[in-house]
């Protein structure tokens, strides 16, 4: 069942639709629940390399539905530790909890002053707003 | 900027929160709940689909016949009235302008089905070689048709079985419908025309009588499975009816456009097949990826049933056989592949 729309507080987000939750610098990054309902229900996760570098506003991987394939864009720079193989195995997780079980990522940050440059979940709501 | 025609239906698919998307100078529905539970819907129970985008083209007069066994691949003097057939306009070359059924209404009328897409070229094309006593008309913007398709199809409209290929004028709900035994996903159903006035009409009959609204991804999904060509991604002008795995269509002992080619392509052997593939390693193929060899996809997604990528390509001949290991370049990585037998998805036996 897809969730219903919702865009945590707790959350950073970056104009490309993408989230990260960061603590102890380290960050988990996933897609808003906007990106998943226009991609429609996901049937592929191609996921980056544990180890693999990713870098703020650069591509680290991507998610595909029947129609459609995009690009996933990182908040912020780092190293990745941990790809979500749930998402691998069943990417629709992505569809049924966004900003849970259908994280992409978890990266170790090598600047964690980037995320000065992210909106929260007021400003990226109002950002939607305008799309 | 280009207006987008809509169909009779268009307010019917807003109300149930379709996705709209262009389509062929159209706005149609892309999905309504998803893709995917559409696609399961027709497999498993019954599915409308609004398609009345698709052209219709009326062939009449004492040499209909004529005219149209000289352009048409296949042989509409197998059909007797009430009867239908798959068939291809050709050009000189043997390329396909259109893939069409041709029904035959009376023995000096008949009533073509083209692509949306094709609507334009392939009346044009007819219009150019009309002959005294043959008249061309496209009446397209008369009509409404609505495929519903699936297992239950025929049972949930309340109608009869019939053979495939067949036509009658019957009722839905008191609603005068022609019903065509044709579709294009690999399960039993109907096509229903009507008068554009009634589309709204039947299609909430069909919608109480249980049928899943479903949108044109599904369609596309559906159709991918069991391997029907889509006309612009699998099949066009510059691709021959041989080469497509189309020579069934072609009725090589008689005389129409573009006979002579195809009937030397089928003796030396076609250089490229379309064939059927099954991803093997993870990855969904799309239109346009290099198949390592020599070789495009023509038609990638996700297939609902098998859960993996599918697709159909032109590979060089000698690699066409089922089994083959075909390297696909899904956006710089590549990926394997296998050939299989057409359709890619059959229903198990009971």
């Amino acid at each position: 069942m897809a969730a219903a729309e919702s865009y945590p507080d707790d959350l950073r987000y970056h104009r490309e639709h993408d989230w990260a939750r960061i603590e102890d610098g380290e960050a988990v990054l996933g897609i808003t629940w906007y990106a998943q309902d226009a991609l429609g229900e996901l049937v592929h996760y191609e996921a980056p390399d544990d180890g693999g570098r990713v870098s703020k506003d650069g591509v680290y991987g991507e998610v595909e539905s029947v129609k459609a394939v995009s690009d996933v864009i990182s908040p912020l720079s780092g190293e990745v530790i941990e790809v979500n193989a749930k998402v691998v195995e069943s990417p629709e997780t992505v569809n049924e909890d966004p900003y849970g079980e259908g994280w992409l990522v978890r990266i170790r940050l090598s600047d964690a002053s980037e995320a000065d440059g992210l909106m929260d979940a007021e400003a990226y709501k109002a950002f939607l707003a305008e799309q | 900027m280009q207006t987008l025609r809509r169909t009779p239906l268009h307010e019917r698919h807003v109300a149930l929160g379709a996705r709209l998307v262009p389509f062929a100078g159209w706005e149609m529905p892309v999905q309504y709940e998803g893709v995917i539970p559409e696609h399961r819907a027709v497999r498993a129970d019954a599915g409308v689909f609004d398609v009345s985008h698709m052209g219709e083209l009326e062939v009449e007069g004492p040499r209909a016949h004529e005219l149209l066994q000289g352009v048409l691949a296949n042989d509409l003097d197998r059909l007797a009235p009430g009867q239908a057939q798959y068939t291809l306009l050709t050009n000189e070359r043997g390329g396909i302008i259109d893939d069409l059924i041709a029904y035959r209404l009376e023995p000096g009328r008949y009533l073509l089905i083209v692509n949306a897409s094709n609507r334009e070229p392939a009346f044009q094309w007819l219009k150019e070689r009309e002959i005294p006593g043959s008249d061309v008309r496209d009446v397209s913007d008369e009509y409404a048709l609505l495929a519903v398709q699936g297992p239950r199809s025929i049972e949930r409209l309340g109608l009869e079985e019939a053979p495939a290929f067949t036509f009658a004028m019957n009722e839905v709900d008191g609603i005068e419908v022609m019903v065509n035994r044709t579709g294009y996903t690999g399960e039993a159903g109907v096509e229903l025309m009507v008068p554009a006035d009634d589309a709204v009409a039947l299609w909430d009959a069909v919608i109480a009588r249980g049928v899943v609204p479903c949108g044109l991804g599904a369609r596309d999904t559906l159709r991918l499975e069991v391997c029907y060509p889509l006309h612009g991604n699998d099949i066009g002008p510059d691709t021959d009816a041989i080469s497509a795995g189309l020579g069934w269509v072609c009725a090589l002992d008689k005389d129409f456009t573009g006979a002579d080619e195809l009937r030397r392509i089928k003796a030396n052997g076609a250089e490229r097949r379309l064939v059927a593939f099954v991803m093997e390693e993870p990855g969904i193929p799309r239109q346009d990826m290099p198949i390592d060899g020599g070789g495009e996809v023509t038609s990638g997604s996700h297939s609902p049933m098998l859960d993996k990528g599918i697709g159909m390509g032109y590979v060089p001949a000698d690699r066409a056989e089922p089994g083959t290991e075909l390297t696909i370049d899904v956006r710089g990585r590549p990926r394997k592949a296998r050939v299989v037998k057409k359709p890619i998805y059959k229903r198990e036996e009971d």
